[in-house]
């Protein structure tokens, strides 16, 4: 498996299978049995740990922000470790890409919503300016409002687009809608490594076929290939046959797409 | 004498030990909480260790804080370190044990997030888990302060200091204004000390506060050091508490014969031991004692005849005996039948040669043709209760006399032995918790019927004393005396025999010449 340069990866997968391990081997969180992972071709066996951590942008669930430090001093906690201190600019600046506020940087973490906090973790992470960030279930925790806001950011976030990034989670849309890249995991395996298209329109056997069904029809929509191809053939022959039938479910789906 | 004017007239007592009971607990928990949060930390890393080392604090935990003191006497002999050593290890588990919960207690996502970000190993404690666990560490640390406070009262009894002075001294005797001028001053103390860690709790990240209580610290410890600097060569002594204070003890002692002693306090089953290693010079013994014997010590003549005489007597409650009339004729047997250098064996043979007390207590009935039974004492529905002070002579002499009347009467006997002082044994045969315990003639008429010398013509002479007992215990509390065993068990002042004589000083009116040499 090989990750380019700026590409968003999505690590997918029911759970257990893997993706949070697999993620966490590469910044050594994680120590593998067997295999090597290259960075810019160089095995991050061959890196100190800390200095490859610090070298790697990491996002988590729930975030994880000192309860008793301010926004401030938790974001500049990534270059203090290091010796090293953030001015205020590339402090607002950080605020801003992440769309927030600069009088947050004097509060406490308890002080901001659940969105709030993980757009400061984001901010964490970009503050070293890594050229990899990973990201574990990011948006997991957040209610659906919130989430969609921060989804619809993040492929915004101009910083971020520049930025490779590894992200897990279990969240098919999620998936399909971030990743420019897909892997597929089950078992610790992966199934399948492409485009969104590609796994979409070419699921590589049973398993890939059966974990997406469900969502078949939504990713379809969101990803709008509805010019190529036919809701039906996306559906399969199971369970649409009449065009009455198959018009009101696409309008259903389509209202529920926000 | 009012609370007020006790506190008042023993003030700077009152200073002295305070300050000293402050100084064991402040240094003992600057100890214990460096270590146990060492000790708590590494227990974090190395998982292993954790079980083990925390059932290990435990442990220590459950001793009670006598034998701990006693434990460490043989090994650090008595004295201010000793107790700080005891008061460090009894302060540990509640350190260790929050500093170990406090830290796994740490939300798991903001360790992760920590490690993600590059923390070594060092900065995620000095980051994350020690400003996270801190409240939780200052919590233990408050518990074993509060604890320490109290526990410190104890260390009076190996010659420490500190308010438990006071405490002991007054239990003995029986006199409430003592107790509540070391118990008081304790509480407060605690309160004092609970409220200061209170205040850190919740302003710890106010610098003025730290700056505050590092200075106060330093300041008092500084004062402390030039204190100890200051004293001189002397010979010190080792006294109980109940010597201290009592009219016929020191006090008198010292306005009769002038002895500018540096006094420690400490427990009479303390003293011998502490004489004999080296730790004090003189203490105030008693002449039957073996371990006169074993530790090879010399009793000061009493030149000037202060002592007053302590003939043992049984004492009974007067409803006891006029249930059980018998227990008269039964204490005959053995009146007088033992002299000054008989008892001491006998104690000799307990202390020295760790022979068991009822055995003892037997060997001494067949010599005088009595065939005991060895297990006499141990009924569960006795007629009789037993009692005893917490020293050997006493223990042996409630087994004789349980022994005695179990033989010569048809009556059961239970031994409820160890009473903590004159006062407490005393109280318990009054309210009839006990029937009979073995008191001795001075101190009956000194402590607890609160008598000068001066009261009674001819302190000196045993029939007198015992006469004026007799009488005035039968009135005062219906309390019964026995005829006398016919031994003297006197205050004598002691010093270890070889150094002694290398001072050339056999009585006390030659140790008080030593004391005033120029």
């Amino acid at each position: 498996m090989e990750v380019k340069p700026s590409e968003t990866i999505v690590l997918l997968g029911p759970s257990g299978c893997g993706k949070t391990t697999l993620l966490k081997l590469i910044n050594r969180l994680i120590e593998p049995d067997s295999g090597t992972i290259e960075i810019n071709g160089k095995s991050n066996q061959s890196i100190k740990k800390y200095t490859l951590r610090r070298n790697i942008g990491y996002v988590i669930q729930d975030v994880g922000l000192l309860p008793h430090l301010s926004i401030e001093k938790n974001i500049s906690l990534v270059s203090r470790i290091d010796s090293n201190s953030l001015s205020s600019d590339r402090l607002n600046e950080l605020m801003e890409l992440t769309g927030l506020s600069g009088d947050l940087l004097a509060k406490k973490p308890s002080q901001l919503s659940g969105g709030q906090q993980q757009r400061v973790g984001i901010a964490r992470a970009l503050a070293n300016d890594p050229d990899l960030i990973l990201m574990d279930e990011p948006f997991s925790a957040l209610d659906n409002i919130t989430r969609n806001e921060l989804q619809d950011d993040f492929l915004n976030i101009p910083l971020l687009k520049d930025k490779t990034i590894v992200m897990v989670t279990h969240d098919v849309q999620e998936a399909f809608k971030l990743g420019d890249k897909i892997a597929l995991l089950d078992q610790g395996i992966i199934q399948q490594f492409g485009t969104p298209a590609e796994i979409l329109s070419n699921p590589s056997n049973d398993f890939v076929n059966s974990f997406l069904n469900k969502d078949r029809l939504i990713l379809f929509l969101q990803n709008q290939l509805v010019d190529n191809r036919s809701a039906a053939d996306f559906l399969g022959d199971a369970s649409i046959k009449n065009d009455e039938k198959r018009s009101k479910l696409i309008k259903l789906l389509s209202n529920y797409q926000p | 004498m009012s609370f007020w004017e006790f506190l008042i007239s023993h003030w700077d007592e009152v200073v002295d030990q305070t300050t000293q009971h402050l100084k064991l607990t402040l240094i003992s928990m600057v100890i214990a909480s460096s270590i146990g949060i060492l000790i708590g930390v590494l227990i974090t890393r190395i998982e292993k260790l954790a079980s083990v080392t925390l059932g290990f604090v435990g442990i220590i935990q459950t001793i009670p804080s006598l034998a701990l003191l006693g434990f460490l006497l043989p090994i650090v002999g008595i004295g201010t370190i000793p107790a700080i050593i005891a008061l460090f290890l009894y302060a540990l588990l509640p350190i260790v044990r929050n500093t170990y919960t406090g830290i796994k207690g740490i939300e798991p996502s903001i360790k992760e997030a920590s490690i993600g970000m590059g923390m070594t190993n060092r900065q995620l404690l000095r980051y994350v888990e020690l400003p996270l666990a801190f409240p939780v560490i200052l919590a233990g640390i408050r518990t074993s302060t509060v604890i320490n406070v109290g526990v410190a009262t104890l260390c009076a009894l190996i010659a420490a200091g500190g308010l438990g002075e006071f405490i002991f001294r007054g239990i003995s005797l029986n006199n409430t204004q003592m107790i509540l001028a070391g118990a008081i001053p304790a509480s407060l103390l605690a309160i004092i000390l609970d409220g200061t860690l209170g205040l850190v709790q919740r302003f710890y990240k106010s610098k003025a506060l730290w700056a505050g209580l590092g200075g106060l610290l330093l300041f008092f410890l500084l004062f402390n050091m030039v204190g100890n600097n200051s004293k001189a060569e002397k010979l010190v002594a080792g006294f109980n508490s109940e010597f201290i204070e009592r009219a016929d003890g020191y006090v008198g002692l010292d306005s009769l014969y002038k002895l500018p002693l540096e006094i420690k306090e400490m427990e009479i089953a303390l003293m011998y031991r502490a004489l004999y290693e080296g730790n004090v010079d003189v203490i105030d013994g008693f002449s039957t004692d073996g371990r006169i014997k074993e530790f090879n010590l010399k009793s000061l003549e009493d030149d000037k005849g202060y002592f007053p005489p302590y003939h043992a007597i049984p004492l009974i409650n007067g409803n006891t005996l006029r249930q059980y009339p018998e227990l008269t004729g039964c204490f005959q047997k053995i009146k007088g039948l033992m002299n000054d250098s008989l008892m001491a064996n006998l104690n000799y043979e307990v202390d020295g040669k760790k022979r068991e007390l009822n055995k003892v207590a037997n060997q001494f009935l067949k010599s005088i043709n009595i065939y005991a039974d060895l297990n006499a004492g141990t009924t569960d529905n006795p007629d009789i209760i037993i009692g005893s002070k917490a020293f050997t002579e006493n223990f042996l002499l409630a087994h004789i006399f349980a022994q005695l009347i179990e033989n010569k009467t048809k009556l059961k006997t239970k031994l409820q032995l160890g009473f903590g002082g004159t006062k407490l044994v005393f109280d318990a045969l009054r309210f009839g918790e006990i029937d009979i315990y073995p008191e001795y003639t001075g101190t009956a008429y000194l402590v607890l019927l609160k008598k000068q010398p001066a009261d009674v013509d001819d302190f000196n002479n045993p029939e007198t004393v015992l006469y004026q007992i007799t009488t005035d215990l039968k009135e005062a509390y219906d309390i019964e005396v026995l005829p006398p065993l016919g031994f003297n068990n006197t205050f004598a002042l002691m010093m270890r025999k070889e150094h002694a004589d290398s001072l050339r000083i056999s009585t006390i009116s030659e140790l008080s010449d030593y004391l005033r040499r120029e």
